[in-house]
């Protein structure tokens, strides 16, 4: 599981950091969108991946899961939301400002 | 437990919500509930200041909850020296605002708190995670305050910046991740005592992590290679706004010295002085190229906000040298360069709104029409934010040069801040007399601006003076400081020692020892939380 949870995060941060350097407005809030997945599956995992473990608590468990890591995906997907919809908002902004999708705003000044 | 400590939180936060509910109950109110916020933060830093000043390290229990489970607020010297500043500068840009920068966009009285709001926690917080949220809260009110004003620049500045930043929190959150898996704690002091005994296994993880934070930290304080987003960004914000940005690039320098002070310092272990060796060559590189950038402006905003780089890129080097004399002295520049950059911010908005149409640019097209004092003004911040004397900005180089005397690299020190400061008075001679010497003589009145904003701007400069003539006090704090600071087991000790909080949330469950997983004991098997 190990293995494939890694391979798994590879790819989506390497598609992520493709995305992110075509330099236009769209494919730059893809791969941002999608490094955020990355990063909450990493953050997931550095609690520790277990089979048939309790989600929480469990009577007579020896081993339960942490729940910190958990609670900071929950808190690192509610800001990513939140930058996301303003960067979507500013982008179409800058649509209207500049008349294009470039992430530097195009040839003219 | 002292809820003074949690209060710089607490006003902005209080005072940003009840500003979003006034939404329409009109300018004055408005600006009312502002300056009474931001005064009583002052107040509050000074208090705080007050008080840590002893020596005394302030804990906040978030909830009374026992230390490396809940959430801590830490207030010691640094924190409390940084809050002032930054309600220093905070009133300063305040005030400047309302004399009508705030009526360029909705809302600026809003981000200006919930800006405040994510600079105070992000000095006070203990906790890694937290110091993540509140950067988050900085950043996107930072976001909203660069657009404020609006504008095509501003708009362009905005994306970049967002977007910059929105990796950098990505790169934030696998730094945190990598050092949770390794430690399995993010509170700052009980990260510290578990890095320095940790084993050779995790001391991969650790020094990823802590490279990563760098990383992020070093973006925040636009050191180069992450830094060429600011110069633009700053140069395009709206006068009260880049005042109140001069902070910012503080706050990244100020989390490298907490985070790789406490946790990744010379008594970490297998990852002993993690980032020691990477900062002086940072900040020589920053300085070097942020001195191009001085010499290259043909603006003065653009100008001014190379000097911000520049300054951070010497509060590195500094920190780099790495003696207690040079985190002093570094300090001792930090307040003079902050206070100095805030106040030019002002006064080249003061200098473009009295030129009209030739703005800020370094040409001899208009005049100013009150030579006398914005030029005085001019000539006090140029010698503050260069090094001359007799102000504090010569003291603070000084005081770095002479802090990097015994230091090996000591002759690549002196040669790029000595150089770079000439180049820097060069570039600022060039300024001064292309907007004040031998200018048309078709001075425009049109903005001719009231008594306030010049007032607010000679306030923010004359800081360097104050400075200077309380060069003794100012710097027997930042040797206690940087005396602090070094003193990790202190700061350990003060933050982990909360054996006699009442309610322990393990209340309950110490009832009942069979429910208790050992989740808690796998965690902490050294220090067990008190069973009330």
């Amino acid at each position: 599981m190990e293995a494939l949870l890694s391979v798994l995060i590879g790819v989506m941060t390497a598609s992520a950091v493709y995305l992110l350097l075509r330099a236009r407005i769209f494919p730059v809030v893809l791969g941002l969108s999608l490094l955020g997945y990355a990063v909450n599956i990493l953050l997931f995992a550095s609690g520790r991946l277990h089979l048939n473990s309790a989600p929480l608590v469990e009577h007579g468990l020896a081993q339960l899961p942490d729940p910190l890591p958990q609670a900071l995906v929950l808190t690192a997907i509610v800001i990513g939301f939140g930058m996301t919809a303003f960067l979507v908002v500013l982008a179409l902004r800058a649509l209207r400002e500049f008349g294009n999708d470039e992430v530097d705003g195009g040839d003219k000044p | 437990m002292n809820h003074l400590v949690l209060l710089p939180v607490l006003i902005p936060l209080l005072a940003g919500s009840l500003l979003l509910l006034a939404g329409r109950a009109g300018k004055a109110v408005e600006r009312s509930i502002g300056l009474v916020a931001t005064a009583a933060l002052l107040l509050v830093a000074v208090l705080l200041l007050l008080r840590v000043g002893t020596g005394e390290l302030l804990v906040y229990y978030n909830g009374n909850w026992p230390a490396p489970y809940g959430i801590v607020l830490v207030a010691d010297r640094l924190s409390a020296l940084m809050l002032s500043l930054a309600a220093v500068l905070a009133l300063a840009s305040l005030l400047y605002a309302i004399s009508g920068d705030d009526e360029l966009g909705p809302r600026f009285h809003v981000l200006f708190q919930m800006q405040l709001l994510g600079i105070n926690g992000a000095f006070l917080t203990g906790d890694l995670f937290n110091l993540f949220v509140f950067f988050e809260i900085l950043l996107i009110a930072s976001y909203a305050l660069q657009l404020h004003g609006g504008g095509r620049a501003r708009v362009r500045a905005a994306l970049h910046i967002v977007v910059l930043n929105l990796l950098g929190s990505a790169i934030f959150l696998i730094a945190i991740g990598a050092i949770y898996a390794a430690t399995g704690t993010l509170n700052l002091a009980d990260l510290a005592a578990k890095v320095a005994v940790a084993g050779n296994e995790q001391a991969g993880l650790l020094r990823a992590g802590g490279l990563l934070l760098l990383v992020v930290f070093a973006l925040k304080a636009a050191l180069i290679p992450l830094g060429f987003w600011l110069p633009p960004a700053y140069a395009a914000a709206s006068a009260p706004a880049a005042a109140l940005f001069a902070i910012m690039t503080k706050v990244g320098v100020y989390a490298i010295l907490r985070v790789h002070g406490l946790v990744f310092g010379p008594e970490a272990g297998a990852v002993a002085s993690l980032i020691t060796p990477w900062l002086l060559p940072i900040g020589l590189l920053t300085v070097i190229v942020a001195t191009l950038g001085v010499l290259a402006s043909r603006e003065l905003h653009r100008l001014l906000a190379h000097l911000v780089v520049l300054s951070a890129g010497t509060l590195i080097l500094t920190l780099g040298l790495d003696s207690e004399a040079a985190t002093s002295a570094a300090l001792y520049y930090a307040l003079n360069s902050t206070l100095v950059a805030g106040g030019l911010f002002l006064l080249a908005d003061l200098i473009a709104r009295e030129r009209g149409e030739a703005q800020a640019r370094l040409d001899r097209e208009q005049a100013v029409a009150r030579p006398a004092l914005l030029g005085t003004l001019f000539f006090v911040g140029a010698i503050g934010v260069a090094g001359l004397p007799p102000l504090a900005g010569f003291a603070a180089k000084l005081y770095v040069l002479q802090s990097a005397l015994l230091h090996t690299a000591a002759s690549w020190v002196f040669s790029v801040v000595l150089v770079s400061g000439l180049l820097v008075i060069v570039a600022l001679s060039r300024a001064g007399s292309a907007l004040f010497w031998q200018t048309g003589d078709t001075a425009v009145l049109q903005a001719r601006s009231g008594l306030l904003p010049a007032a607010t701007t000679t306030l923010l400069l004359s800081g360097t003076a104050a400075l200077m003539l309380a060069g003794g006090a100012a710097t027997s704090f930042t040797q206690a400081t940087a005396a602090q600071l070094a003193d990790r087991t202190a700061y350990i000790d003060a933050v982990l020692s909360n054996q006699n909080l009442a309610p322990s949330p393990s209340e309950g469950v110490a009832k009942d020892p069979g429910r208790r997983g050992d989740f808690y004991n796998t965690l902490r098997p050294a220090k067990e939380v008190p069973d009330a």
